[in-house]
């Protein structure tokens, strides 16, 4: 056995040649790591795709199976459910833009290998986002959260509408109009990301984020996210959008550069440093440097750096006694980042008191 | 090695410390926990069970324990966890057994989608297997406990594991669940058959499992192909009634006792259409389980 326990999830994206090592005590943390990490799917299919599916014992082979074909079925279902979104939001003719695994997988991208879903996300204009409301409403969609206090959060100060639920198919949407919240330290302009969309092939009415773009709401995405439970499984998304882009002549410039049009430098900062670092990821050194002008400035930077590198592996079972502390503070931060202190005192408050529903 | 074959001594080590390796059908589970009523249950009830090697690989990782804190001297709780994760309520202290159950049951039908998974009683004879689909209290597990005790061969009394693609049950032979009434029904009926203590004010009621007969163990890699499907309702007092049902209606009942056809997609409609198409449709309407078994043997 070559690989430490802490990290089987982490050395089986990089190396999942090397997975017919293990023991079978390996095998069993690795299908609990990966489960708990979101990733069983995608290390399911990664090994398919090197013809080593049929390599694996059986005993761990059937939770591979089992779990690629969960995420198949829940890909069949956004498929489904993105045509059903198009013919409702037909009458607006407006672009409506895709997000994240959504998008990957629309566009047929490599991070939506064994990818699963939750929900569908997508982005309208501000300006047609009430329309867009109507239309989903009259096609069944209908809110989750009633209360008079989350709708006014959501549609205040959040980037998005709160979460729809199908009355029939039960399934979720997050229609937004903005990658972050109005009320974020970072202020990424909507109406760029918007210009600079490309129409999805072969799905007329959808677009998905121009690629420098996809790649840094993915970024901020993570990096501004409260809940790191499945933190790896969207590194990887990272990793794979940036593995499969990078190739394309320009590209890395193109993000640098599309990072500071649109305030997104330090996500950026940690994207590339922690994809890097932790999943190998092929980012040209000259990038990685340059990036590093956002970087926090000494000594937080290297906090931050060891908080990132702490929450995004998983924990469980394995012996770093840091990854709830660095868990905690990076939850912490989210909301810093979210909230001016002030507003983020009273939304608190008023959660902690509200009657659960 | 068997469960039986480990003293209760060398039962509890395993139990405290780096879990059972129990196998049931194609599942280990490592099942850790320090409470007596589960080393109890577990030796009475899967006393004809695998023990596996620790060192092998464990579908899944489970422990009951009662939870830290206060309250454990006042109103002892057990709480049942996967993976060190606890997934549902506490539950009151004495139903430490039930709970493993039941918390083996979600580890399986929530997890196992190499299987389409149908909520399903399973006994087998002559090679062939009968299906017993229905919800809760339609009298389906004292059915199946009496046909067990009765020379059919127990294959599952819950989950019905279907191999998606070839159509077979794989057996996942474990304890019988009895609620209620049919607790005594089946102490009456199979006089040999081995029951536990009874649970009492569990969220069924109460509750005692029969451990499934030796022979449906033993067995328990050999699967069978589905010949019958009959949808059982208890009727108090009623005739035994065995009447053809509909295939698409069957079908429809299929569809709605399984807990994962949306995962199956076109496969698993593809599975359950051949699976009717095969097997003989039945409704079941019984009062007495004495005249119900005979229309059973009479099958095929």
């Amino acid at each position: 056995m070559s690989a430490a326990p802490a990290d089987l999830v982490r050395f089986s994206l990089r190396e999942p040649e090397r997975l017919c090592e293990f023991s079978p005590s390996s095998w069993e943390l690795l299908i609990r790591q990966a489960r708990s990490a979101g990733l069983l799917a995608r290390i399911a299919v990664l090994l398919e795709r090197r013809d080593l599916l049929a390599g694996v014992p059986p005993g761990p082979a059937a939770h591979l199976v089992a779990a690629r074909t969960l995420a198949t079925a829940q890909q069949d279902e956004v498929l489904r459910e993105v045509a059903h979104i198009g013919e409702a939001l037909r009458p607006l003719s407006t672009p409506v833009i895709l997000l994240k695994g959504t998008a990957y997988l629309l566009a047929g991208l490599p991070a939506s290998l064994g990818r699963t879903f939750s929900d569908v996300d997508v982005l309208v204009p501000r300006d047609r986002l009430a329309e867009a409301e109507a239309a989903l409403m009259l096609a069944g969609w209908a809110t989750t959260h009633p209360s008079a206090y989350d709708q006014r959060y959501y549609r205040r100060w959040m980037h998005q509408l709160p979460p729809l639920q199908h009355i029939r198919r039960q399934t979720v949407l997050d229609v937004h109009h903005a990658i972050l919240p109005d009320t974020a330290r970072l202020k990424p302009s909507s109406r760029r990301l918007l210009e600079a969309a490309e129409p999805l092939e072969g799905h007329p009415g959808f677009s998905t984020l121009s690629p420098p773009d996809l790649v840094l709401h993915s970024m901020t995405h993570l990096f501004h996210n409260e809940d790191l439970s499945r933190g790896l499984r969207d590194l990887s998304d990272l990793d794979l959008l940036m593995r499969h882009f990078g190739d394309r002549r320009g590209f890395w410039d193109q993000l640098l550069e599309r990072s500071r049009e649109l305030d997104l430098e330090r996500p950026l900062y940690y994207g590339l440093h922690q994809a890097h670092a932790i999943l190998g990821t092929p980012v040209p050194p000259s990038t990685l440097e340059r990036s590093k002008r956002a970087a926090p400035p000494w000594p937080l930077r290297s906090v931050m750096d060891r908080l990132w590198s702490n929450a995004l592996i998983p924990d469980r079972s394995s012996r770093r006694s840091m990854t709830p502390v660095a868990l905690f503070a990076l939850y912490v931060r989210a909301h810093w980042l979210r909230m001016p202190p002030g507003l983020l005192a009273r939304h608190l408050a008023v959660k902690a008191t509200m009657q659960p529903r | 090695m068997l469960v039986s074959d480990l003293t209760p001594r060398a039962l509890r080590q395993q139990l405290h410390g780096s879990g059972l390796r129990l196998r049931t059908g194609p599942v280990v589970t490592r099942v850790r926990s320090r409470l007596d009523s589960v080393a109890d249950g577990i030796s009475l009830h899967y006393a004809n069970h695998a023990a596996e090697d620790g060192a092998g690989f464990a579908d899944f990782n489970v422990s009951v324990e009662r939870p830290q804190g206060f309250r454990r001297w006042i109103a002892p709780q057990v709480v049942f966890n996967v993976d060190d994760a606890s997934s549902f309520a506490p539950l009151p202290g004495d139903q430490g057994f039930p709970m493993l159950e039941w918390g083996l049951n979600w580890c399986i039908s929530s997890h196992c989608h190499q299987f389409l998974i149908v909520h399903a009683a399973v006994l087998e004879r002559g090679g062939k297997a009968v299906l017993l689909p229905a919800p809760s209290g339609s009298g389906k597990s004292t059915l199946c406990a009496a046909l067990a005790f009765s020379g059919w061969r127990l294959l599952s009394d819950e989950l019905a594991l279907l191999d998606p693609q070839h159509g077979h049950v794989v057996p996942l032979p474990r304890p019988i669940s009895l609620k209620n009434e049919s607790i005594e029904v089946i102490r009456a009926f199979a006089p040999r058959a081995t029951l536990g203590p009874v649970v009492r004010e569990t969220l069924k009621g109460s509750v005692a499992h029969a451990r499934p007969p030796e022979e449906s163990v033993s067995r328990d890699t050999e699967s069978a192909l589905p010949a019958w499907v009959i949808v059982p309702r208890f009727s108090p007092g009623g005739e035994a009634r065995m009447e053809s049902m509909p295939k698409a209606r069957a079908f429809m009942g299929l569809v709605a006792s399984a807990f994962n056809y949306n995962v199956h997609g076109r496969e698993g409609f593809r599975a359950l259409t051949r699976l009717v198409d095969a097997a003989d449709c039945y409704q079941f309407s019984y009062g007495r389980l004495e005249d119900a078994i005979p229309l059973f043997d009479r099958l095929g």
